[in-house]
């Protein structure tokens, strides 16, 4: 089989995050000779951490490189690249390699595929279509050939200290400053991605219930208290939080980055609970990740019943999760 | 500053229909794919209500809709996306989906934008959504952008403002439900949209009727695009279905939630 180049980033931190030795438990498992390559901050001593095994092992470093930024990013990743010489790269696909490889592959005449999930020693490598409608198999001709392997779908390696990292030094060229990040409040954080539990709130916390009225006020009482107290992520459905962005009242902590599914996100998670959400294929695409769904709807007909859920609770979401409260 | 924008946006079957997929000789491709409605791919709609904002507030701005698709479809969708904002059209006529390879569609892409007469780099935002609804991979504009030399990119953009200097102030989707924001000086930049903050402009008769003047002939004169791809299919499959959904019905709602605190806790 062709070498194949693990290349990885750090995080903010200096240390390596969970997706990169992930990425390294895909590479080892095809058996073939593999180079190590790290970029971001502390990088060189990252890299020497795990590179038992590897023949190169390579990283850029430094103050211009510790930022997520795709200049620096693709300056130092085409560099690694070429300085390993392996037409086979394999990253993991953080928000960062995503912004950052694909253009590094074009710019080497080379091609990416993303959000693969499992890939064989023949290089047939396994990803979604249509979000997440449709599984394929496919391999590619062209090379360099960057892999980027999806967090969450494959085993962490077993890694051990090896050999230090030569350290190439890249020119630095941008016009980017990152000037900080922002997270919704303390009490709002409500994305835990390492949370067991997907609750997901739709759009039906916002209309009229059996008295005639709306309570949005207590939805957003019972929902952000269930979430604070299991620990749960919090996604939503597009007409919830479209409805939150068109500034009428409804639940003022849901955002567009709550959103699960077509054009929302697609989380991780072991389990998940839909309430007052019908369970549309739009918004059940995001759930492919979900392994086991249970749902709360007062619609027996609703999606969640055709195969999409596990359990379909036909009841009143507001006194399931009135009940619920005191149980947990 | 005005500025040049450029939405890179193709088509999506409509998410509300159901997907099969066939094979074809060239490939895997969609059951009845011409005849399934289409939208304009979700994200890149986004960028394209972005731009038309950004373009509101900076008169003189144009702002360029490339599009690659089959050339009745996209004449098809264009009739409702050209009622929502005024834009010029640069049609390339192709197959659409998601079993075509990015690598070459970003290269057909590339040239069209470089072909554009009068395009002053120094103006340019290439915009695009951040994934398509088809491959759903996330690397075409990336491509483009080096393609075109722009090495000032983003990915996953929920807001782009323009500071007093001129600078672009940009957020982005990182992990963990955070957004990371950057300055960037000036354009040219490539800013892949996520879902942005604005909602879907309504439809304006008027405008749709102007927009289509112009575009009746370039989806006319539209020319076929040369693609190529690299890659082979094993095999493309819906995943099986595994779920039976037993549906609990007329139970008190405390014995439902004993029921799911239970499972919580497991
Ligand atoms: C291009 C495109 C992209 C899309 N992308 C997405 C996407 O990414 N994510 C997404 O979610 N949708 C997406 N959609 C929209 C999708 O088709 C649905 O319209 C949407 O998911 C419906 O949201 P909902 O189920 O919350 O609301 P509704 O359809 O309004 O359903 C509300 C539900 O609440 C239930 N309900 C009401 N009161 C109670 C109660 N007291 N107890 C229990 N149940 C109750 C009702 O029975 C109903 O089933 C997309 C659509 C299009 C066209």
């Amino acid at each position: 089989m062709e070498k194949i180049l693990v290349l990885l980033h750090t995080a903010a931190d200096g240390g390596l995050p969970p997706a990169a030795l992930e990425t390294l438990g895909v590479a080892q498992s095809l058996g073939a000779a593999w180079d190590l390559a790290v970029l971001g901050a502390n990088a060189a001593a990252a890299a020497q951490s795990i590179s038992s095994g590897a023949g190169k092992t390579l990283a850029v470093e430094g103050d211009a490189f510790s930022q997520s930024r795709y200049s620096t990013d693709a300056a130092a990743a085409a560099a690694l690249i070429q300085a390993s010489g392996a037409q086979i790269v394999l990253a993991p696909g953080t928000m960062r390699f995503n912004r950052a490889l694909p253009g590094v592959a074009a710019r080497l005449n080379g091609a990416a595929d993303t959000h693969i999930v499992a890939v064989d020693p023949s290089l047939n490598v396994h990803r979604w279509f249509y979000r997440q409608r449709m599984e394929g198999t496919l391999t590619r001709s062209t090379r360099p050939w960057v892999l980027l392997i999806e967090p969450g779908s494959n085993p962490a390696a077993t890694t051990a200290a090896g050999a230090p990292a030569e350290l190439l030094s890249v020119p630095v060229e941008t016009r980017t400053q990152v000037t900080g990040f922002q997270s919704p409040a303390a009490d709002q954080q409500t994305i835990r991605p390492g949370a067991s539990l997907l609750f997901v709130a739709g759009a039906g916390w916002t209309k009229k219930q059996k008295d005639g009225a709306t309570h949005t006020g207590e939805a957003g009482e019972i929902i952000l208290g269930f979430v604070q107290k299991t620990q749960s992520s919090l996604g939503s459905s597009k007409s919830l939080v479209d409805l939150s962005g068109e500034g009428q009242a409804v639940l003022p902590f849901l955002t567009h980055l709550h959103q699960v599914g077509q054009t929302g996100s697609t989380p991780r998670h072991r389990k998940g609970l839909a309430t007052c959400c019908h369970g549309e294929e739009p918004h059940v695409v995001g759930w492919r990740f979900i392994n086991e769904r249970r749902a709360i709807n007062l619609d027996p007909a609703c999606g969640w019943s055709r195969g999409k859920a596990d359990v379909l609770y036909v009841a009143d979401a507001f006194e399931v999760m009135r009940a619920l409260a005191p149980l947990l | 500053m005005p500025y040049q924008i450029i939405v890179c946006g193709g088509l999506a079957p409509d998410p509300l229909q159901t997907l099969e997929p066939v094979s074809s000789p060239a490939g895997p491709a969609l059951k009845n794919e011409m005849m399934l409605p289409a939208v304009f791919d979700p994200w890149a709609g986004h960028a394209l209500y972005e731009a038309a904002h950004l373009a509101k507030q900076h008169p003189g701005s144009s702002i360029k809709v490339v599009s690659l698709a089959p050339k009745a479809k996209l004449q098809q969708v264009m009739m409702t996306i050209a009622q929502k904002l005024p834009f010029e059209l640069v049609p390339l006529d192709g197959p659409g989906g998601g079993f075509t390879d990015a690598a070459s569609i970003a290269a057909v892409l590339a040239d069209a934008i470089a072909a554009i007469p009068g395009l002053d780099k120094s103006q340019v935002l290439l915009f695009g959504g951040w994934e398509s609804a088809t491959r759903g991979a996330g690397t075409v504009m990336q491509m483009v952008g080096e393609k075109l030399g722009i090495t000032e990119q983003f990915l996953a953009v929920d807001e782009l403002t323009i500071d007093a200097d001129g600078a672009l102030v940009i957020k982005e989707r990182v992990e963990g439900g955070q957004h990371q924001v950057s300055r960037c000086t000036a354009p040219p930049a490539v800013l892949a949209w996520a879902t942005g903050n604005l909602s879907e402009p309504a439809n304006h008769p008027q405008t749709g009727m102007a927009n289509m003047r112009a575009m009746m002939p370039a989806l006319q004169k539209a020319k076929p695009a040369s693609l190529t791809s690299a890659l082979t299919f094993a095999d493309v499959s819906l995943p099986a279905v595994t779920r039976q959904t037993r549906i609990v019905k007329d139970v008190p709602a405390a014995e439902i939630a004993r029921e799911i605190a239970e499972w919580i806790k497991q």
